[in-house]
């Protein structure tokens, strides 16, 4: 019994030191990112690792999201004759949840775990203590380009995203199904606001990015430099940053579309 | 150009005369202020307190929570000598090395390098002090995801600013001191374990250490890249004039090249002194090291339980007839 009541208190213990050291991780982050915007290039090089080599995989997702979409869209609605507002259900759906929401699922196990399982590895491999004793600082030179890179991809990603998925609801709704092209997309453009719409979810991908990259790379330089340890993190990158998207969202969501 | 070895010495002064070419005089006159200010050229920085030895370990305690690692450990590195630090594993010669590097601060005690006391200096200070030591890590520890140039390179263009054609010129000269000038623009995981290592003792040479400092730098390399990194160790501390510190438990290879020797057990520095003294110091604890026997005051047998209670023979014996003789 008594064990039993000890692990649950260590555990504890044990959940809030993790915190601790995140907090202070992403606190070190942003102050050593210096570096990093005084020599772009760094960014830019994670920016081709993190964003141009996740462009595949979000945009083909996009295109069959919007593709579904197109489909049970015309579907449902149908049955109310109000076929010519599938352009605004496609829009609406995907710029306010599918696109900041899905894409950062997908950054977080294309992405995220390959930061974790990269940092994690320099680690296992001391080639961040190799750099620390040339006195070069690995928080600044490894770990805050990649977080400016994923919390400038993010958006961009999700973005991209939405907009293959309309793409992929036009192809589905008017090209093959026959819905009207016109009230497709006069009725979309005429539902979607910029400030409502886009900007909050342009908000959200920004707050998801900075909660995946964040995670990832946390776990990446707090990772076991072992094997087994090296995998845990990586498996918990994409679990907790998944969990991280969803939750973020609930509560964005529930804030910004209040009125609504 | 130079013979191998010798490009690494004497680069300070064949600079300028080997920049001369085209048209990169200009560039070395315009960078010779700049250059001046940094740790590049030993020269050029001298030591702001000329002690004797460089790196003065006093009654050095340290211990993690409250398991002892080290106690009262005592050392001095004089300098322009290769000196080696022995000792079993888990005796404590790389935390002895990383209170050496400042990664750790010793529980009591005081580190002293070239005059100053690491344990009073902050984060910067010690970057300060790093910058001015190399080190070789175990397996190399090589950046995967840059060339063997890009390594080379990498602590030049993070510390000196100094432009890419005499980045250029650098890097083929440490390269061209191990012997890998042809090699530069392979990839990490294309070279074997003996090259990686001499890439890695290229790249910590980079800025010309004050100190090397070599993590076990012979393990798990085949014979002749032992012996060429063996004597990689010596020839670059006597052409650079660096001080040398070598952890290793490779006795035969080390006590040939070093100079002095300090044989660690158990946390204690138990026996001192050069390397005909420690081959022939009758010490038990030494001559068992230095000879590598099994049996001997290092006991072979992790400390475990006698061995029939571990085969469960006793109960057996118990329920055998009484008088039963069973075979040895």
């Amino acid at each position: 019994m008594l064990p039993s009541i000890r692990s649950i208190g260590a555990n504890a213990i044990d959940v809030v030191l993790r915190l601790g050291y995140a907090a202070r991780f992403i606190g070190l982050t942003l102050a050593h990112s210096g570096t990093s915007f005084a020599r772009p290039r760094l960014i830019i090089r994670e920016l081709y690792y993190t964003g141009v080599l996740s462009l595949i995989i979000i945009l083909v997702s996009g295109l069959f999201v919007g593709m579904v979409l197109g489909l049970q869209g015309y579907q449902t609605l149908t049955t109310y004759g109000s076929e010519s507002a599938l352009g605004v259900l496609v829009a609406l759906s995907l710029v306010r949840e599918l696109g900041p929401v899905v894409s950062a699922l997908l950054f977080a196990s294309r992405a995220g775990s390959a930061m974790t399982a990269e940092i994690g590895l320099m680690k296992a491999t001391e080639q961040l203590s190799a750099m620390e004793m040339m006195a070069v600082d690995p928080i600044a030179r490894v770990v805050a380009p990649r977080f400016w890179a994923g919390v400038i991809s993010m958006p961009l990603l999700a973005a991209m995203f939405s907009a293959m998925g309309i793409f992929g609801g036009y192809v589905i709704g008017v090209v093959l199904i026959g819905v009207d092209e016109g009230s497709f997309w006069s009725q979309m453009q005429g539902a979607v606001d910029v400030r409502e719409d886009i900007v909050n979810g342009v908000i959200k991908s920004f707050v998801f990015g900075v909660a995946v990259t964040w995670i990832a790379l946390f776990e990446g330089y707090d990772a076991p430099p072992t094997a087994e340890g090296v995998s845990g993190a990586t498996t918990r990158t994409v679990v907790t940053s998944s969990l991280a998207i969803l939750g973020l969202d609930f509560i964005l969501t529930s804030f910004m579309f209040r009125g609504m | 150009m130079t013979a191998p070895g010798q490009g690494v010495g004497t680069h300070q002064r064949a600079m300028p005369s080997g920049a001369s070419g085209k048209d990169r005089s200009g560039v070395w006159l315009h960078c010779q202020s700049r250059l001046e200010s940094l740790p590049l050229f030993p020269a050029a920085t001298a030591a702001p307190v000329a002690t004797e030895s460089l790196i003065e370990i006093k009654d050095v305690n340290f211990a993690y929570a409250e398991r002892p690692i080290l106690t009262g450990i005592n050392m001095t590195i004089p300098r322009g000598k290769v000196v080696a630090l022995m000792g079993i594993s888990g005796s404590g010669k790389t935390t002895l090395l990383r209170l050496m590097g400042g990664v750790m601060k010793p529980t009591t005690g005081e580190v002293w390098i070239n005059g100053e006391c690491t344990s009073k200096l902050d984060t910067q200070g010690i970057y300060r002090m790093r910058r001015r030591m190399g080190m070789l890590f175990q397996f190399g520890a090589l950046f995967t995801d840059l060339s063997v140039y890009d390594n080379v390179a990498f602590q030049m263009r993070e510390h000196t600013g100094l432009p890419e054609s005499m980045i250029r010129d650098l890097v083929m000269m440490k390269l061209h001191a191990v012997g890998l000038r042809g090699a530069h623009k392979l990839m990490p995981a294309e070279l074997s374990g003996g090259m990686a290592r001499r890439v890695a003792l290229a790249r910590a040479i980079a800025l010309d250490p004050m100190i090397m400092m070599y993590d076990e730098p012979f393990t798990g390399l085949d014979p002749i890249s032992l012996g060429v990194i063996a004597n990689l160790v010596r020839e670059l501390n006597d052409t650079l004039g660096t001080t040398s510190l070598v952890v290793t438990h490779d006795v035969q290879e080390a006590l040939d090249v070093v100079d002095y020797v300090y044989y660690l057990s158990d946390g204690k520095m138990m026996a001192h002194g050069t390397p005909e003294e420690m081959r022939a110091n009758k010490d038990p604890l030494v001559y068992q090291f230095v000879h590598g026997e099994a049996e001997g005051p290092v006991a072979y047998q992790y400390p475990s339980k006698d061995f029939s209670v571990d085969l469960k023979l006793g109960a057996r014996r118990e329920a055998s007839p009484p008088g039963g003789r069973r075979a040895a």
